[in-house]
């Protein structure tokens, strides 16, 4: 009873301000800071967020949306900075005090018990009194009313796991809407979604804010942001780049804010020269672990002496391609064919049968996939390669080799300081990608991949590492490139592949494409380009219609 | 009807013999169902069972020893609680600690103090948990069937059996139908979900592992002071472990942890009760084999016949919020 009246209230409140003539704030943010270890994840971050509106956060993965929204949600604590809600300064100690103030979050990850009911999970941490009864029957009345007002629909009696992905997301925003939330934050809500749910979703969240409703939209999906958004915020690398209305932007100003221009790195180098093709890729398509089809059926190839780019905003499933060409994962169908020889990868050896074909691999992750950080520099620079003869014979390690193979990398790359006995992890950023680059590039491959390798690495390892890349090209190696910084493409790849949403939207020349040419193909504004008609567009154009 | 007397007596001993299992298992039931295994049933048992002797045989008192019985068991839960709560530390290896500790100590101090080879002095009267009869149970004897059930059966425990089995319903109660139950079971499942509701995890684990203290010091307490008269070395001998698999055996609910208590209960009786009897074609049965089959159907059980035993998804992991 008390709650019917309190949500009336509620709305009848939210949407008087949204008639009101100068727009109250829901949110402000000012100079909030927060590092992780060494990460410095947000930076200074001011943030204004009217009432009433749908607010879009877009970023590359990693720029720092995701902690912003947590400090926000009281799951993390920022270090400095003040926080605004309804023009009151608060201090947010944790998820229950967020919630009081009317904050609510959908995570990314679903916060949901996979073997409880919906009624339950719904009224967990909100229950009114020590038994259960009482709050499950009032919950059951108040989900059929949102049911009512917000094409919310779900069976409250059934259990979680059973939902489709896009029912557990509204069970979520459920939760939040029981607790009574005004504001709602949702981080990446349509990742995990088909094309209808997403539809779906965004009906809902558009009749959300008719209802007064405020909503932080977080994605790296540019479609999503134009389609929905009254105002978007850019982040990139812990930064808050800008606000601007959605109306007076366009997703080639948004692809270029979340990329970032940085100083173009000249690198010198002459034409290329391109002989035999030494890695072929013919209609591969590849899932992730949650099962989505991450890489939707690409083809490309690379020759010996050239530089192949594939440039594309992060999360449009470069990752999980390169995956699958290194062998790290198994492709769901398609080819891989280096030096004219099918590439079949069926146990867990896939990295090591790649290796054994001479094709190096720099992984775009050097602490998680490139290095061991506990383990010393000698090791590092030997390790997948252990088994060589050259490091010792049957069980045994031959440790004065290991090590002297250390100290050359140690030389020839420079790597500061030269101390093979030291853990990679006590490396900085550019020396511990020049460790990994040392042990891919000394073995002389003829294939060399290479994803994100300047990614935190200072300027100066940035352009010794750029010249290493060339050298191997000059020296007739087939080079596949996969780096979210333009610039970095731009002025290392012979040709560039721009990829989108798992296809390969279009190919450019890096000597004549402009960067708005790229920015489009990276949004998928020019799908026409598309060498297979993408689904989820096809649909999205004839629902347009 | 000799054959019905037998079969009533034997029933009787499963009783009896069910109710340690079962408190400890109801106790291993809150502590997992939160999220945090316990391997250290064995222990808190033991040293509850000791605490018990000790002060009923110092007080006289049975209740007394029961109050120490549980506080010297809830004393060892709190230090597994903090170390695999509060420091996230290894939770096997907690509980493997805490078994080690309480055998050593039992018999350390036991010795200590009484000098009888870690023996605690036999209790007497109201030193002990004693049966008490149901109204009309003498008169009712003689009705044959009914009567045997009714006053062999049912009637004549100690108050502490019939708490263990109205432990059952309640324990049911309290995790299925109230709200610490259901933060209870949250945390053990998905410790996020219950944090973003605005609820403390590590405090819901150590509520959990607080009443995993409380049921293993009152199943110590009625191995010496109810069951036995006095506390021997190492008298748990491995219930605390039977419990465990009983835990599993019944997938983490409570009512069929009472089923598995009681067939485990049963194994027990039948393995006292078979003690130089004369089986047709196989003769005298050995001893040792009957006491063994409780853990040989462990084995075979838990090995395949019940199926995947799925425990709750978050057991075993220390809740970390920050990344």
């Amino acid at each position: 009873m008390t709650d019917k009246s309190q949500a009336n209230e509620q709305r009848s409140s939210g949407t008087a301000v949204s008639q009101n003539a100068a727009p109250q704030l829901a949110i402000e943010l000012a100079g909030i800071n927060k590092h992780f270890g060494p990460v410095h994840a947000n930076k200074d971050i001011d943030l204004k967020v009217t009432r009433g509106t749908v607010h879009g956060i877009v970023g590359e993965n990693g720029a720092g949306k995701t902690t912003l929204m947590s400090i926000l949600y009281g799951f993390y604590t920022a270090e400095t900075g003040r926080i605004f809600v309804d023009g009151k300064e608060v201090t947010i100690k944790d998820s229950s005090h967020a919630l009081e103030l009317g904050i609510g979050m959908v995570h990314q990850h679903f916060m949901l018990v996979d073997n409880f009911t919906v009624l339950e999970n719904v009224i967990l941490g909100a229950e009114d009194d020590a038994l259960l009864q009482p709050s499950l029957d009032k919950a059951r009345k108040v989900l059929a009313q949102l049911a009512r007002d917000y094409e919310l629909e779900v069976d409250p009696d059934a259990l979680i796991e059973d939902l489709s992905v896009g029912g557990q997301q509204r069970v979520e925003i459920l939760k939040a809407l029981y607790r009574g939330a005004e504001i709602l934050i949702l981080d990446e809500p349509t990742g995990v979604l088909t094309p209808s749910e997403a539809d779906h979703l965004f009906k809902v969240l558009e009749t959300l804010r008719k209802q007064g409703k405020t909503i932080l939209l977080i994605t790296h999906k540019l479609r999503e942001i134009m389609a929905i958004t009254d105002d978007v915020s850019v982040m990139r690398q812990g930064a808050m780049v800008k606000t601007l209305e959605t109306k007076n932007t366009d997703p080639a100003e948004l692809a270029e804010l979340m990329v970032g221009r940085r100083v173009l790195l000249r690198v010198d180098k002459g034409p290329s020269n391109p002989g035999d093709v030494k890695l072929e890729v013919r209609d591969l398509v590849v899932k992730d672990d949650m099962d989505i089809t991450r890489v939707k059926g690409i083809n490309f190839e690379v020759r010996a002496g050239e530089i192949v780019g594939i440039a594309g905003v992060s999360g449009n499933g470069q990752s999980d391609m390169l995956e699958a060409i290194t062998g790290m994962r198994k492709a769901d169908s398609g080819q891989l064919i280096v030096k004219g020889k099918e590439v079949v990868i069926k146990g867990d050896d896939g990295a090591a049968k790649l290796r054994d074909m001479s094709v190096a691999h720099v992984p775009e992750d050097r602490q998680e996939l490139g290095l061991v950080v506990t383990f010393e520099q000698w090791e590092n620079a030997i390790l997948g390669y252990q088994d060589d003869d050259k490091y010792g014979k049957g069980a045994f390690l031959s440790i004065p080799a290991a090590r002297e193979e250390a100290n050359r990398h140690i030389e020839k790359y420079d790597i500061r300081p030269a101390n093979n006995r030291l853990k990679a992890a006590n490396f900085s950023g550019g020396n511990q990608q020049k460790i990994v680059l040392a042990r891919e590039m000394s073995r002389n491959p003829d294939v060399l991949v290479v994803g994100q390798p300047t990614r935190g690495v200072d300027i100066g390892a940035i352009e010794f590492i750029h010249n290493q890349i060339v050298a191997m090209r000059d020296a007739g190696k087939a080079v596949l490139l996969v780096s979210v910084e333009l610039d970095e493409i731009r002025s290392l790849a012979d040709r560039i592949l721009v990829m989108f949403d798992g296809h390969i939207v279009g190919e450019a020349d890096p000597a004549t494409a402009t960067e708005a040419e790229l920015g489009l193909l990276m949004a998928g504004v020019s799908a026409d380009n598309a060498p297979e008609s993408d689904k989820r567009e096809a649909n999205n154009k004839e629902s347009a219609k | 009807m000799e054959l019905f007397d037998s079969l009533i007596l034997l029933l009787d001993s499963t009783v009896r013999l069910t109710v340690p299992l079962l408190l400890a298992c109801l106790a291993g039931l809150y502590s997992e169902r939160a999220g945090i295994f316990d391997i250290g049933l064995e222990g808190k048992m033991l040293a509850g069972a000791f605490g018990a002797a000790v002060v009923a045989a110092l007080t006289g008192s049975a209740w007394l020893g029961l109050f120490a019985g549980i506080g010297v068991s809830v004393a060892m839960a709190l230090v597994h609680g903090v170390a695999s709560i509060t420091f996230r530390g290894n939770q096997i290896i907690s509980g493997v600690a805490i078994n080690f500790l309480a055998a050593g100590l039992t018999t350390l101090l036991g010795q200590t103090w009484f000098r009888q080879g870690g023996r605690t002095p036999q209790l007497n009267g109201d030193a002990r948990f004693n049966g008490f009869d149901f109204p009309f149970a003498d008169q009712l004897a003689e009705v044959p069937v009914v009567g045997s059930i009714y006053s062999e059966l049912l009637s004549g425990h100690n108050v502490l059996v019939y708490a263990a089995f109205f432990a059952v319903p309640i324990t049911y109660f309290v995790l299925f139908r109230t709200r610490f139950g259901l933060r209870l079971r949250a945390s053990g499942e998905n410790p996020k979900a219950v944090d973003t509701a605005g609820v403390n995890v590590n405090m819901m684990r150590f509520k959990a592992v607080l009443i995993t203290g409380i049921l293993c010091g009152i199943a110590g307490a009625y191995l010496s002071t109810g069951m036995s008269s006095g506390f021997v070395k190492d008298m748990t001998a491995g219930r605390g472990f039977i419990a465990l698999a009983a835990l599993i055996f019944a997938k983490w609910m409570p009512v069929p942890a009472l089923y598995a208590c009681l067939l485990f209960g049963f194994l027990s009786a039948l393995g006292n009760f078979m003690q130089g009897a004369e089986l047709p074609i196989i003769g005298e049965v050995p001893v040792q084999l009957v006491q063994a089959l409780p853990y040989i159907l462990t084995v075979v059980l838990l090995a395949g016949f019940i199926g995947k035993a799925v425990g709750p998804k978050a057991g075993g992991i220390p809740y970390v919020k920050e990344r």
